[in-house]
C-alpha cells in the first residue's frame, strides 16, 4: 500500500476519470475526502492489517482441525471448520479497529491542521469552512463503516476460499461449506450495524470529537475526555444520579434494538427490521445534539488559527 | 474599482489595539510593500483583507466583504501566509491533484512547467523537501492559479539569498503582469525595493507612509554632507540623520534637490533608510536606530 495516492480502497483509481462525473459544487467535497484519506492512511491500513492477521489465524486454525480430523469426516464440516462464529468475531474486530481509528481521526481531524499550521494553506483554497467540517465528518460517519464493511466483506470470504484450499482432498464437501454458511446472512447484518450504530448513533459522539478538536488549545483528547467526566461527577454529587454516565454509556454501546453483532446473530430477520432503531427518541435527539455541535464547529473553524 | 479600498479598519484584541483606524486603497495592477516593524498590524491587516479574521470598519477586497463573502473571494485571492504551511505529509503531485481538484482557475500543465524547472519530483514527500523546495513548490501552485490578488506575507522568511532572489525573479517574470495586484510583506527591505510600485510603512496600527515609488523618488532625498556644511543642512530641517564613514547622510522631506545638491551628493533614499527614518521618529528615537 505504497501507492495512495491511486490505491484508496472504495475510490476510483484514476482521479481524472472520476472528476468530471462529479457535479462542479461537490468538487471541492470530493477532493476534501481524497485528501483526508491521503493524510489519514491509518484509516484503512488498520482494518487491513488487522484483517490480514485475523485471516493467518483462521488458516492456521483450519490446518490444525483438518489435521485432527483423521479421516473422520464432521457432520457439519461448515459448522467444524469455519463456524460463523469465526466470521463475527473476525468481523467485529475489524468494525472495532475501524471505530478506534475513526474516533482517533475525528480528535485530531481539526486540531492536527492548527498544529502544523496546514490551515492556513487549506484556507487559501476555495472551500468553505462547512465543506471541509462536513468532509471531516463524513469520514467517520460513512467512509470508514463502508471502508470496514468491504474490509470485512473481503476478509469472510477469503476465509472460505482458504478453508476450500485447505480442505480440498479431505473429503468434505466444498460446495457444502460455502452453502452451509451464515456467512453471507451476517454480512448484512454488519453493513446494517455499521452504518446505523458506528454512523448514525455515534454521530454526537463525531460533533463532540470534532468540536473539541477544533477547539482545544492543547491536548485534545484530555478536553475530550474531561467535561463528560467532570459532568458525571458533578451530577453524582449533587443529585446522588448518574443520568449522565448512563446516557454516555448508551451512546457508546448503542440501543437495545440496533442489532448488535453479538447478540443479534439469535434473531437477525426481527433486528434488521430498522423501524426498531429509527423509532428510538435516542437517534433523532444524538442526530439534534450532533447538528448542534457541528455548526459550533463550523464556525469555530472560521475563528480559529494556527497553534 | 480599487483592488483593496479599507476605510477606518480598526481591530482590537482585548485592551491591545493592532489595528487603529487604517485607511488604504490599491489600485489594481499594483505591486504594494507594506511594511512595519514587528507587532505593527501587518499580519493583522492581512488576515482582515484575507477574511480570516473578524474586523471593524469597512474593507472591500476586489469589491467584496472578505469577512462575509470569504467563499466566493478566495477564488480571486491567493496567498502565501507564512513558509512551510505546506502539509507535511503531502507528496508534491498530491498537492498538484488537489489544488486542481478545488480550485476551477488553477492550470496544472502551468504548475508542472514551473516545477520542471525545480528539482522537485512528484512522487517526493513535502516533509522531505528543503525549505527552500518547498517555498519553489508553494509559488509554482500559487503562480499556476490565475488570481487577480496574490498576498505574500514573509514569503522568503529563512530562505537563503539564492531562493530569495529567484523567488521575486521568477514572481516578476513569470506570474505578474498589470492586471494582478500582489501585496507583500517582509522585512528583507532591500530585496524587494526594486520591484515594488507602491510602498507602505505601518507602525502602531496606523498607516505612517502611503506612497507610490515615483513619488517616493521624488519627494525623499538623501545627501552625504561633507562635516563643514553639517549645519547649513540641519537649517533645513532633515527628517534623519546618521553617520557614516566620512560624514553624514540627511535625509529629507519635500525640500528643493538644487538647493540640497549645494550640500553635498543627492540621491534617492533606501527604502529602509526611509523607514529607519519615518518609524524612527514616530518611536521618539530619531537617531541612532538599528541600523
Amino acid at each position: 500500500m505504497n501507492t495512495p495516492s491511486n490505491a484508496i480502497p472504495g475510490f476510483p483509481a484514476g482521479s481524472q476519470a472520476a472528476a468530471p462525473a462529479v457535479s462542479s459544487s461537490m468538487r471541492p467535497f470530493y477532493w476534501s475526502i481524497r485528501r483526508e484519506l491521503w493524510e489519514y492512511r491509518v484509516l484503512y491500513l488498520a482494518p487491513l492489517m488487522a484483517a490480514a492477521l485475523l485471516l493467518l489465524a483462521v488458516l492456521v486454525r483450519t490446518i490444525v482441525e483438518r489435521y485432527h480430523m483423521h479421516g473422520v469426516l464432521p457432520a457439519d464440516p461448515a459448522q467444524r471448520f469455519l463456524p460463523h462464529q469465526h466470521f463475527e468475531l473476525a468481523a467485529a474486530l475489524i468494525m472495532g479497529v475501524g471505530l478506534l481509528v475513526g474516533l482517533y481521526y475525528t480528535l485530531d481531524a481539526l486540531y492536527g491542521e492548527r498544529r502544523d499550521r496546514s490551515i492556513l494553506f487549506w484556507k487559501s483554497l476555495p472551500v468553505s469552512d462547512l465543506t471541509a467540517v462536513l468532509a471531516k465528518l463524513t469520514i467517520p460517519l460513512v467512509v470508514v463503516p463502508v471502508l470496514t464493511f468491504v474490509i470485512a466483506v473481503a476478509a469472510g470470504i477469503i476465509m472460505l476460499m482458504l478453508g476450500s484450499v485447505v480442505l480440498l482432498g479431505s473429503g468434505v464437501r466444498i460446495s457444502e461449506l460455502w452453502t452451509n454458511s451464515s456467512f453471507f446472512y451476517v454480512a448484512l447484518l454488519w453493513f446494517y450495524h455499521l452504518l446505523l450504530v458506528h454512523g448514525l448513533w455515534y454521530a454526537p459522539i463525531y460533533g463532540w470529537l470534532l468540536l473539541v478538536s477544533a477547539w482545544s488549545p492543547r491536548a485534545p483528547l484530555v478536553w475530550a475526555v474531561l467535561p463528560p467526566f467532570v459532568v458525571c461527577g458533578v451530577e453524582k454529587l449533587a443529585f446522588n444520579t448518574t443520568y449522565a454516565l448512563a446516557w454516555i454509556q448508551e451512546r457508546f454501546l448503542g440501543p437495545s434494538h440496533s442489532g448488535m453483532a453479538g447478540n443479534a446473530s439469535k434473531n437477525l430477520a426481527a433486528e434488521l427490521i430498522p423501524q426498531h432503531f429509527f423509532s428510538e427518541p435516542g437517534l433523532w435527539i444524538g442526530l439534534a445534539i450532533a447538528a448542534l455541535l457541528l455548526l459550533g464547529t463550523i464556525r469555530l473553524r472560521r475563528y480559529r488559527g494556527p497553534i | 474599482m480599487a483592488c483593496i479600498d479599507a476605510r477606518g479598519l480598526r481591530k482590537s484584541y482585548g485592551a491591545t489595539v493592532a489595528l487603529d483606524g487604517v485607511n488604504l486603497r490599491v489600485e489594481e495592477g499594483r505591486i504594494l510593500g507594506l511594511i512595519g516593524p514587528n507587532g505593527a498590524g501587518k499580519t493583522t491587516a492581512l488576515n482582515a483583507i484575507l477574511g480570516l479574521t473578524p474586523y471593524q470598519g469597512e474593507l472591500r477586497v476586489l469589491g467584496r466583504d472578505p469577512w462575509s463573502e470569504r467563499d466566493q473571494l478566495m477564488r480571486d485571492v491567493c496567498f502565501i501566509a507564512d513558509v512551510a504551511v505546506l502539509p507535511r505529509w503531502m507528496r508534491v503531485g498530491q498537492a498538484l491533484d488537489y489544488v486542481a481538484g478545488v480550485h476551477p482557475r488553477f492550470d496544472r500543465s502551468k504548475a508542472e512547467g514551473f516545477l520542471s524547472r525545480t528539482s522537485n519530483a512528484l512522487r517526493q514527500k513535502i516533509k522531505k523537501l528543503s525549505k527552500g523546495m518547498v517555498t519553489q513548490l508553494h509559488l509554482a501552485l500559487v503562480m499556476a492559479i490565475d488570481a487577480r490578488l496574490l498576498v505574500l506575507d514573509e514569503p522568503t522568511l529563512g530562505l537563503d539569498i539564492l531562493f530569495r532572489k529567484q523567488f521575486y525573479d521568477s514572481l516578476l517574470t513569470d506570474y505578474f503582469d498589470r492586471s494582478r495586484t500582489i501585496l507583500v510583506t517582509t522585512h528583507q527591505v532591500e530585496e524587494i525595493e526594486h520591484v515594488l510600485t507602491d510602498v507602505m510603512f505601518i507602525n502602531g496600527g496606523r498607516i505612517v507612509l502611503d506612497c507610490s515609488m515615483e513619488e517616493l523618488e521624488s519627494r525623499y532625498l538623501e545627501v552625504m554632507v561633507r562635516p563643514e556644511q553639517v549645519a547649513a543642512a540641519r537649517a533645513l530641517k532633515p527628517i534623519h540623520e546618521r553617520q557614516v564613514l566620512g560624514g553624514s547622510v540627511l535625509l529629507f522631506d519635500r525640500v528643493d534637490r538644487q538647493q540640497l545638491a549645494a550640500l553635498g551628493d543627492v540621491r534617492t533614499p533606501r527604502i529602509a533608510d526611509l523607514f529607519v527614518a519615518v518609524i524612527g521618529n514616530q518611536n521618539g528615537q530619531a537617531q541612532g536606530v538599528a541600523q
